[in-house]
């Protein structure tokens, strides 16, 4: 087994019921990476995420984590595995009868020994860390979408999470704003040695942040290509080509930046 | 695992930036106990500092915690600037993350006296009889609009919504109106036998559902059940910007969605009470029958007891009733706020509202019947 390998997917398949989603797919997530699940609306990458999350059970192959799989591992093991993972959704997915430091606050008070006042502290420190100091005792319906998505992220790294995953994490927000979070989400990756897998289809945030990744195809249902987006633009099967070129690569080679 | 320590060593104020030296030693980790921040505020209050540098000693480990702890320290000490350069790097990476904005100084709400509390209870008060006002004359403009063929209501909408509230409750409503007629019928049959009266039975449980029982019960169940629902869905598609995305398009959430949900329940309710009043004079009988009445007797004293005009009451008031379910069921849902909360929220508030509407418009019935002598 691979020490540098935190994600192991082995001939993945994934359907809704009789609805084939996608098939056949293997890819590897190295620790440090920055995974980016890539692809148009409606192909699947969202439900890859949900698998690889936990929430969906594969219809055939494997997910390891560690070369142990989610599915086949005891409930205690399953919830410390849960335990290592941060899970930020699209739109925040804060609950909205709590402040935002009773979110962020939920996953200390569940596991760990900490005291009220050491709690506290955490949490003005992970919401100071995603630029929400200052806003502990506001709710959910109080601030904007962009503070949601962060203050998300905030209970998502609550726990310092070895993986960090993000379901479309710049949907809705202006470009700088776009900008900002991808920035944070890079130096929260680099400075705690996390392993980070994005979905998303912001060009921009694909070239800027993505050091591997995975194309995953609409219509052929399955992975056209894996590799560092850089290395798909200039290597890879015409179709990937056109996305990451939104569609002109005959003319301009350049990709967004 | 190591226990967390600091080790401060005292500031030399002969230089010309008197700094503290802080050697952090151990496991400062989540599950470790970490020495309380105010330490480092109590050494710096004996020997004013303006620098404080932290070094790592040999064994030394660390997470956020640490990082929580700094941030705890740093506001305890102030103008302090900390040197985190002997620390690993991503320490002072994360540290300088956490600072780069400042705290908000927005307030989410002040706290309020109590002479201001019970202002804004007043205030409210009044400002929810006249949102009640308002949404009466709104629902009489859509109800006019839609007579003359002007509204966007479409008798599909109606039909299902007649469906959910009719049809669809007549489960509950047969229970709940057989166990009526029954608690009536002993409740009598107790009192009656002391005077060898007990076919008078059935004239209490026939005049009791007819009059009162049968509107009053299915009122209080379908305020339960179709008033919450009215609730929780509109308030949903408030939440999804159901209701924005309506009012743009030129429809009125009046004209399509309450007025459906409105004249579904005044079509429904009455025959439901109709309903509940038959079913509750069946579950009388059956008790009157066990105790020496027979049916052909209970059946005849029924019809002599009951009037049409008694039906009338019973029946208006049903009619009146859907209105008031109706319309707590959709402003609650209308006024929703914007989050999964609030449409629990809502959905008290319908029920609740609704039963108190109930229970005063019953009483105000009551008492205007007396008076005309129905």
């Amino acid at each position: 087994m691979d020490q540098d390998v935190a994600i192991d997917v082995h001939h993945l398949t994934m359907m809704y019921g009789s609805n084939l989603i996608q098939s056949d797919l293997n890819f590897q997530v190295r620790r440090g990476d920055v995974f980016v699940i890539m692809g148009g609306s409606g192909c699947g990458k969202s439900t890859l995420l949900k698998h690889m999350i936990g929430l969906y059970q594969p219809a055939a192959g494997e997910i390891l984590f560690d070369g142990c799989s989610y599915f086949s591992a005891s409930p205690a093991r399953q919830l410390a595995m849960r335990q290592r993972w941060g899970v930020t959704y699209q739109g925040g997915a804060l609950f909205s009868d709590k402040t935002l430091a009773e979110n962020v606050a939920m996953p200390l008070e569940e596991y760990t020994n900490l005291n009220r006042r050491d709690i506290a502290d955490m949490v003005r420190y992970k919401l100071a860390l995603v630029g929400l100091a200052g806003f502990e005792q506001f709710y959910p319906a109080q601030i904007s979408g962009g503070m949601c998505k962060r203050a998300g992220l905030a209970r998502a790294i609550a726990l310092d999470p070895d993986i960090l995953f993000f379901d479309e994490p710049s949907a809705g927000l202006d470009p700088l704003s776009a900008r900002r979070l991808d920035d944070l989400i890079l130096q929260l990756g680099q400075s705690t040695g996390a392993t980070v897998v994005i979905v998303t289809h912001e060009l921009a945030s694909i070239f800027a942040i993505g050091s591997n990744g995975i194309y995953l195809d609409a219509v052929s249902k399955t992975q056209l290509a894996t590799g560092s987006p850089r290395y798909m633009l200039d290597h890879c099967d015409a179709r990937v080509k056109e996305f990451l070129t939104r569609g002109d690569y005959e003319n301009d080679k350049t990709p967004v930046q | 695992m190591d226990q967390a320590t600091l080790v401060i060593k005292a500031a030399d104020n002969r230089a010309s930036e008197p700094a503290l030296t802080v050697t952090l030693q151990g496991s400062w980790t989540i599950g470790s106990k970490l020495p309380g921040p105010d330490l480092l505020a109590v050494q710096a209050s004996n020997n004013p500092v303006t620098r404080v540098v932290f070094e790592a000693a040999e064994s030394f480990s660390w997470d956020s915690r640490l990082l929580a702890w700094l941030m705890a320290a740093q506001r305890q000490l102030g103008s302090c600037s900390f040197d985190l350069s002997a620390l690993p790097g991503e320490v002072g990476e994360l540290f300088r993350l956490a600072n780069s904005v400042p705290a908000s100084q927005a307030r989410s709400a002040v706290p309020a006296t109590l002479q201001q509390k019970m202002f804004a209870g007043v205030a409210r008060l009044g400002d929810e009889a006249l949102g009640l006002l308002a949404f009466i004359g709104d629902l009489f403009l859509a109800l006019g609009r839609w007579l003359i063929g002007k509204s966007s209501a479409r008798w599909l909408d109606i039909l299902s919504f007649c469906h959910q509230s009719g049809p669809s409750a007549l489960a509950i409503i047969t229970l709940q109106s057989v166990l009526i007629g029954m608690i009536l019928a002993y409740l009598g049959v107790v009192q009656l036998r002391q005077f060898g009266a007990e076919v008078y039975v059935a004239n209490l449980v026939g005049v009791g559902m007819v009059r009162e029982m049968g509107a009053l019960m299915t009122a209080v169940i379908m305020s339960g059940r179709t008033g919450a629902a009215y609730a929780a869905g509109l308030g949903t598609m408030q939440v999804n910007e159901e209701i924005d995305a309506l009012t743009t398009l030129g429809i009125r959430p009046m004209d399509n969605l309450v007025l459906p949900r409105t004249l579904a329940l005044l079509l429904t309710m009455p025959l439901l009470c109709l309903y509940s009043n038959v079913l509750g004079m069946l579950g009388g009988g059956l008790v009157a029958t066990s105790m020496d009445v027979t049916w052909l007797l209970y059946l005849h004293q029924l019809r002599d007891a009951i009037t049409v005009t008694d039906m009338a009451t019973g029946v208006f008031k049903s009619f009146i009733f859907a209105l008031l379910i109706a319309m707590a069921g959709c402003r609650a849902g209308l006024e929703c706020g914007r989050s999964s909360a609030a449409v629990g929220q809502a959905t008290t508030r319908a029920v609740v509202t609704a039963l108190i509407y109930l229970i005063v418009a019953d009483a105000g019935l009551n008492i205007l019947f007396f008076h005309l002598g129905v």
